[in-house]
């Protein structure tokens, strides 16, 4: 499937960008280094498998957190221990803060951790020392210190039965710190890619995966050692009559949005997956608005603040003469996310389509 | 004294005096014969000496009344058999997500209830069904709130993780691991400011006191030991109380803990270690430490030595981490059900005809219970945008679709 980054010529990742951002299977083959394969796999074992190859090309790369010995509560981490040892793959006692100090310390000192914090939504205790500390740790010293080598992988988002403290997306939080990167993917793929460059990239990562898709989501994946770009958005598929954004598990309920729109409004949607939160890319979004005048934004995590909010302000500066209809956004509600009636408070399909319908009408 | 299965140092308080129940007799060298006094409805009931640090142990002989007896034994059933069926309940997809199960640790919760008052706050981690129960909710309410209907005690809005009971101080449910402790010092700071007019700080008597409940896994976060240290400087009525089921999820204390000894590890308070399967000596212990609290001399400590049946949750099967001999010993041995059976009918109490029956009774109770939270209705769609803040609030953002261009139409109470 051939895909286009629309990036003006002023971006400076424009050539890497439009290298990486064909996504067609022999794309893939030729990315991955060695192997030529394509494996089936859904998305905790692409994560997985990312993880064996990012411990298996580092020799400084550690992993750890709550019971990822035996393989984590979702199988991330499973046969980890055993191929490379307790002295890199160990369990932490039940302390968030203490698992994100103790990275932070870590990759102070040049190591490479990569720390998983068991449910997003426990993430909290350990905000103190993503915000205070590895964000700041370069700018602080002048470049003497940073704890680039750091990854904090946490799954995130709605499961089904998740209730209040199984099922947050908490990206805005971290959208809001100058200094980190936050990484989501969509689909297994991208997760094996974007974790990959997550844990070589030289900033501190927080990397959301939307644990709906850990078994749910089954691709093909090359099986060799390859990276996906971060800091820049993928066009999923091009369209003329509204971009609709998103990044996640949310991609999934927009794409049936989008088909939906085309089979019933005749309507040809640009939808693009943001990947990268902080920094992203702004250019991609806006030069699709700038075509289309429309823009439509969903995400599961709260309407106020969320990050549909910043894109929202972004595409207006940008675009405003451009915009055909005001940005629409399709989030949660504001409330603390429900247990027994999640299906109405998540932006499901219906509630994304009658946004397009209304953005394309207005 | 040896190292049994569970790590820890164990003293047997097997009871030789009754087999009425069918259960084998081998007593080991270690145990103790453990012996009661009856005179008319009031009664005493040995226990085995409590483990203490830093303060002394209460007396092995433990106040009681029939209605007492009678009336926890009832209730541990009841507690036994609801919980039971919520793993039956779940199993038949009746009960959806996340559902942690307090069989096995009903002693903790009884004994407890009998060594202090409802005017006594608690405030407690997930596995919190047998609690509620404790405090004064019926079974129905509990089992409805585990089905997510609106019948249920949080009217189907918070689930297994989420139960609380105001009029009796019971403040949750907390699905976030330790964050309950702090709050429990908030909420003992707050009984003390009220019984003294506004003094809460430093040593001054008060009449009702906090029990702030969390696990061994908890016991390892770091507002644990923020909330200790300002408890001991304030001197605030706030007992912590450790239920160490040996198992934080699938981690033994043994790998989790650096000082697996809990009741020592908050030093300077004191602490007790308690058998956590025998309903008397938490009483014993939880007496004890409510007396010191609310004489105004801080903090306690009580470690409840006690064990879980099921795994951490309904998807746990609990038995990756523990060997199936492990926890049918347990059951076998030290069940609380059982012991607090052998009692009543020690002490003359009950018959075994009459424990039949109150069991019997029990099971109509549950049976009834599970039928309301079967047909209880779904909760209200409102539901999901009221009590964000306060009942008033009359638009949630985005329950209309449109932002700021006028009220939700669902709105509560009219609003235009």
């Amino acid at each position: 499937r051939l895909v286009k980054c629309f990036v003006p010529s002023t971006c400076p990742a424009i050539t890497f960008c439009r290298k990486m951002a064909r996504y067609s299977s022999s794309s893939l083959r030729a990315m991955s280094t060695g192997q030529a394969e394509l494996k089936k796999m859904n998305l905790v074992g692409a994560v997985n498998d990312g993880l064996r190859i990012a411990m298996e090309t580092d020799a400084q790369a550690v992993v750890f957190g709550e019971d990822v010995g035996f393989g984590g509560v979702f199988r991330a981490t499973a046969g980890l221990q055993e191929m490379f040892g307790k002295e890199r793959v160990f369990n932490t006692p039940l302390c968030e803060q203490g698992i994100a100090g103790f990275a932070v310390g870590m990759a102070a000192m040049g190591a490479t951790p990569i720390a998983e914090i068991q449910f997003a939504d426990y993430i909290f205790p350990a905000f103190d020392q993503i915000v205070n500390e590895a964000a700041k740790y370069r700018y602080r010293s002048g470049g003497q210190f940073h704890v680039g080598g750091l990854t904090i992988r946490t799954p995130y988002g709605a499961v089904g039965h998740g209730g209040l403290y199984h099922s947050q997306s908490p990206e805005a939080y971290f959208a809001h710190t100058p200094g980190l990167v936050v990484v989501i993917p969509r689909s297994p793929a991208q997760a094996k890619g974007l974790l990959l460059a997550s844990v070589r990239d030289p900033n501190p990562v927080i990397f959301l995966e939307p644990k709906a898709l850990y078994r749910a989501a089954v691709e093909e994946v090359p099986t060799g050692d390859f990276t996906l770009p971060l800091r820049c958005a993928e066009v999923l598929q091009e369209g003329s009559d509204v971009t609709v954004v998103g990044y996640g598990a949310q991609l999934r309920v927009l794409q049936a949005a989008c088909d939906r729109a085309k089979a019933e409004l005749g309507a040809s949607c640009e939808l693009i997956d943001l990947r990268t939160i902080l920094p992203w890319d702004a250019e991609t979004v806006c030069a699709s608005v700038s075509k289309t005048g429309r823009c439509v934004v969903s995400h599961e995590a709260p309407v106020t603040c969320g990050f549909g909010a910043e894109v929202s302000a972004r595409v207006q500066e940008s675009c405003f003469l451009k915009l055909e209809a005001p940005v629409r956004r399709v989030c949660g509600y504001d409330t603390p996310f429900p247990l027994s009636l999640e299906k109405a408070y998540l932006p499901g399909v219906d509630r994304c389509f009658a946004a397009i319908k209304e953005t394309l009408e207005f | 004294m040896h190292k049994s299965l569970l790590g820890r140092v164990a003293t047997h308080s097997k009871s030789v005096w009754s087999r009425s129940n069918g259960q084998s007799a081998a007593v080991p060298a270690t145990a103790r014969y453990l012996e009661v006094k009856v005179n008319g409805d009031n009664a005493q009931v040995e226990i085995n000496p409590l483990k203490a640090y830093k303060c002394e142990a209460p007396s092995t002989w433990v106040n009681t009344t029939r209605q007492e007896v009678v009336d926890s034994l009832r209730l541990m059933m009841l507690m036994r058999r609801m919980e039971i069926s919520a793993d039956l309940m779940y199993k038949s997809q009746l009960i959806k997500g996340f559902c942690h199960l307090y069989d096995g640790q009903e002693a903790v919760a009884i004994g407890m209830e009998m060594g202090c008052t409802k005017k006594d706050s608690i405030v407690t981690s997930y596995r919190d069904h047998g609690w509620q129960l404790s405090r004064g909710e019926n079974p129905k309410r509990i089992l409805a709130e585990l089905t997510g209907r609106s019948g249920g005690c949080t009217k189907g809005k918070g689930g297994s993780m989420h139960m609380y009971l105001s009029a009796n101080n019971f403040w949750g449910g907390n699905g976030i691991v330790g964050a309950q402790v702090p709050l429990g010092a908030g909420l003992a700071f707050a009984a003390k400011y009220k019984s003294n007019k506004g003094i809460a700080r430093g040593v001054a008597p008060c009449s009702a006191v906090a029990f702030a409940l969390y696990g061994d896994g908890a016991a390892n976060q770091g507002q644990v030991f923020e909330a200790v240290n300002m408890a001991y400087l304030w001197k605030l009525p706030v007992i912590f109380v450790i239920e160490n089921n040996q198992y934080a999820m699938g981690t033994s204390i043994a790998r989790g803990a650096s000082n697996a000894e809990f009741y020592t590890r908050y030093d300077p308070l004191p602490g007790l270690k308690v058998d956590g399967m025998d309903a008397f000596s938490v009483k014993a212990a939880t007496a004890a430490a409510r007396k010191h609290c609310m004489d105004g001399l801080g903090p306690f400590v009580l470690e409840m030595n006690t064990y879980r049946y099921h795994g951490h949750s309904m998807s746990d099967p609990g038995l990756t981490y523990r060997s199936r001999d492990e926890v049918s010993n347990v059951r076998k041995e030290r069940d609380p059900i059982d012991k607090l059976k052998r009692i009543t009918m020690q002490l003359g109490f009950l018959d075994e005809g009459a424990i039949k029956e109150m069991e019997k009774s029990v099971r109509a109770e549950v049976d009834e219970a599970v039928e309301f939270a079967k047909t209880s209705p779904e909760p209200a769609l409102a539901e999901m945008y009221t009590e964000v803040f306060t009942h008033a609030q009359p638009y949630v953002r985005g329950t209309d679709g449109v932002y700021g261009q006028g009220y939700c139409s669902w709105a509560p109470h009219g609003t235009p």
